[in-house]
């Protein structure tokens, strides 16, 4: 409440009645015209409340609902991208290459949709996960051509579908196909193929050559109609020290991939096949 | 005893009503004044409008790619011309810079002059101003008008109003034009507008400057200045007393009074209440009340007065731009002096000069040439085959010229490292020639591969040299290489 009122000797304006450590305040009038400003400010929320959607449960006379809007910008973009992908569609991938602009935007879209389907596996970039293969490597378990890539894009590994690349490695130790002496003795080979010398010699190398050759090659060089990995590469899929190469030999890991043909249409997995390619390991 | 008056605590009905908390407006109708002040705000007004309205036609030729605009907020392709400067959005600090520029040069005059920015410069001022005249133009001076408006509505008023709020609606489209046309080409958006082919956007801003123009200098006037604008309060920040504002010389005009030819002028002040200061005063105010907000400086009262005060044959300068100080003094009879070099001016001034030289030297030697390298973040690093280790790094190039330049790119760190660019045929080298298109950002994706053996530890540090090898420019980028824990 004011407390003390007074008049100012100057101006003849009253005070507003309140001290603030020796302020005082004259109390001007305010215009008329702010005053009615503010009404129609007043008035126009009572448009506004009804336009738009203000309180839980009515939606506004306008219809207005930020779900519209993004799924108006999701169709523009669609329509905006529906003349590059007709491109990507119809070009063969070696001229899609070697279009800039086209490559570019096939990169990019590439980049989206591994981002939501391969990633979780995968890694973002295809940077890979123990148990699940670098992509942007250039070691390829089953083949690194845009052809291969498409093929295991679309039909998976080890998968139920009827054209899924299978690879069947055999127990050697759970099921008993090799002592223990006899794993720890192809182990060590094995890691000595992967260095630069490669020399082992001796009982593993004999062990190798009678069980594992047939798939991984002679030199550990790979098979890829098995889908057995390179053996003599710095690339370990399931771990590079001793007892992960005991491990894998005696009970296999077998990665599962699924497969794409049916989830994502045919320009998708052309755009992913190159976006694959180009991670840096391609052949 | 019971002759005593008893004194009563009582206040009529009328003494007890408070002040009303809104009160209407009360219409200023300024006179018609002849001056040097008034001269020099016409001199303003002219230039500053010519300014404003003429500049966006300025051309400046900067070859075929780019608009041939002398002063152009380009937003679509994000750059700002402005004659032989061209200024990227990266490089918006200039326009800090101006701003702290105008605003200390701003503390400066004020400190230095009072309110002339209120008075002579503000837009405000000079369109209400260009406004105020055509309104005279059209419905004559002070008196003529005052009796306008208190007649009811006829032919005559009616065709007047009517031809005062066109002409005001166009110079308010003109500005609103001519504020879009700092943002796009001006004959091409002149052309678009009338042809109905602008962009929603253009005529959108377009609108709303012709509003705002046409509301604030049509219609609010000294409302602005008053009520809405928070310089005037800053003002009193600015000045001392030593700065020059717009007194009247109470001393000497007080006290004041009708004066007949012949009287004496012993006893009495020189201000002959003829009203003309307050007539002339575009807010309206009496500044023989004394300094106060309402009052823009703009001298007006000044120009009035001298010329009253020649009439009567006083001294002029009864109203005048004048310090406190001097003020005082020259009640007191003692000399006047003027103090420029205030610790207050002086101080602002530096501050003018060091912000007004940095921005000059660093707009002198910028680089035309920019590196930004980002390391790829997934995958860190890529263990190949033969055990070595690749990063990937995307770079970006800034090429600030108006030509095409090839550069070359090179490492500094662990010696025989190999670098990549994704797209280039060839294989991997030490260095790389990288084009990039004029006044643009070229994007390349490059591979650095490093043996095992290089690496110590997990982060190898490396340098990402960019040099143009006809001018010797270099930019240089310190980036690292990473490999896997250790």
């Amino acid at each position: 409440m004011p407390t003390k009122i007074e008049k100012d000797a100057v101006t003849g304006t009253e005070t507003t009645g309140h001290e603030w450590d020796g302020i005082k305040e004259l109390n001007n009038p305010l215009p008329k015209w702010w005053l009615y400003v503010l009404y129609a400010c007043i008035a126009w929320s009572f448009g506004y409340y009804v336009l738009y959607p203000s309180f839980p449960g009515l939606d506004g006379l306008m219809g207005y609902s930020q779900r519209v809007v993004l799924s108006e910008d999701l169709a523009r973009a669609k329509a905006r991208q529906a003349g590059n992908l007709e491109r990507v569609a119809t070009t063969p991938v070696a001229e899609i290459r070697a279009d800039p602009e086209l490559l570019n935007f096939v990169l990019t879209g590439g980049r989206a949709v591994f981002a939501d389907n391969c990633a979780p596996c995968h890694a973002p970039g295809g940077a890979g996960r123990p148990g699940f293969p670098t992509l942007a490597d250039d070691d390829w378990i089953w083949g690194g051509e845009l052809e291969q890539i498409e093929q295991t894009i679309r039909y998976g590994v080890r998968n139920e579908h009827e054209e899924a690349r299978l690879g069947d490695m055999p127990a050697f130790g759970a099921d008993g196909l090799l002592e223990a002496d006899q794993i720890e003795a192809v182990a060590s080979h094995v890691l000595a193929l992967s260095q630069a010398d490669g020399a082992a010699g001796g009982d593993g190398a004999e062990i190798y050559a009678e069980n594992c050759a047939s798939c991984h090659g002679e030199s550990g060089e790979g098979g890829r109609e098995f889908g057995a990995p390179r053996l003599n590469d710095q690339i370990w899929l399931y771990g590079g020290e001793k007892a992960d190469v005991l491990a894998q030999i005696s009970r296999p890991r077998q990665g599962v991939m699924p497969h794409w043909a049916d989830r994502l249409d045919e320009t998708t997995i052309k755009m992913l096949t190159i976006y694959v390619h180009g991670l840096g390991g391609g052949e | 005893m019971a002759d005593t008056v008893q004194f009563e605590e009582a206040l009529s009905v009328e003494a007890q009503k408070r002040q009303p908390l809104y009160a209407g407006r009360i219409e200023v109708y300024p006179k018609k004044v002849e001056g040097p002040f008034r001269r020099i705000k016409w001199a303003a007004l002219i230039v500053l409008l010519a300014i404003y309205y003429i500049v966006p036609w300025l051309r400046w030729d900067r070859g075929p790619e780019a608009p041939d605009q002398a002063v152009l907020v380009d937003m679509a392709h994000e750059r700002l011309y402005f004659f032989f400067i061209q200024i990227w959005p990266q490089e918006v600090y200039y326009l800090s810079g101006l701003l702290i520029l105008a605003a200390v040069g701003l503390f400066l005059v004020t400190s230095l002059a009072g309110r002339v920015w209120c008075g002579y410069t503000c837009p405000q001022t000079v369109w209400t101003d260009l406004f105020m005249w055509v309104e005279r133009l059209i419905e004559g001076d002070r008196n003529a008008r005052i009796k306008l408006d208190k007649s009811t509505l006829g032919l005559g008023k009616a065709v007047r109003k009517t031809l005062k709020h066109t002409v005001w609606m166009v110079i308010a489209a003109a500005t609103g034009g001519a504020w879009i046309m700092y943002f796009n080409d001006a004959p091409t958006v002149l052309r678009a507008i009338f042809t109905g082919q602008a962009s929603s956007a253009v005529y959108l801003f377009a609108g709303l400057f012709t509003a705002t123009t046409y509301l604030l200098a049509g219609w609010a006037r000294e409302q602005v200045c008053t009520y809405m604008c928070p310089w005037p309060r800053i003002q009193a920040a600015m000045l001392d007393e030593d700065s020059l504002v717009v007194t009247y010389e109470k001393w000497r005009g007080e006290p004041r009074g009708k004066h007949k030819k012949d009287q004496t002028w012993d006893g009495r002040g020189d201000c002959v209440d003829c009203n003309m200061c307050v007539a002339v005063c575009p807010t309206g105010i009496d500044i023989r009340d004394g300094n106060q907000l309402e009052c823009i400086g703009c001298a007006l009262c000044v120009d009035a007065c001298n010329s009253v005060m020649e009439r009567v044959g006083r001294p002029a300068n009864l109203i005048a731009y004048d310090t406190e100080r001097n003020q005082q003094n020259r009640a007191r009879g003692e000399p006047t002096s003027y103090k420029l070099a205030r610790p207050r001016t002086v101080i602002y001034s530096l501050i003018l000069l060091a912000v007004a030289s940095i921005m000059l030297w660093s707009l002198i030697f910028r680089p035309t040439l920019n590196i930004s390298v980002l390391h790829e973040r997934s995958p860190l690093f890529v263990t190949l085959s033969d055990g070595s280790i690749r990063n990937g790094y995307t770079i970006k190039l800034l090429n600030q010229t108006r030509d095409a330049r090839a550069f070359v790119l090179s490492l500094e760190g662990p010696p025989a490292t190999a670098m990549q660019v994704v797209g280039q045929p060839g294989g991997a080298h030490e260095t790389v020639v990288l084009n990039a298109r004029a006044d643009s950002v070229a994007t390349f994706r490059v591979y650095v591969t490093l043996p095992k053996s290089k690496i110590s530890g997990d982060t190898v540090p490396i340098s990402f040299v960019l040099r143009d090898e006809t001018s010797g420019e270099e930019a240089v980028y310190q980036a690292s290489f990473r490999g896997p824990a250790k």
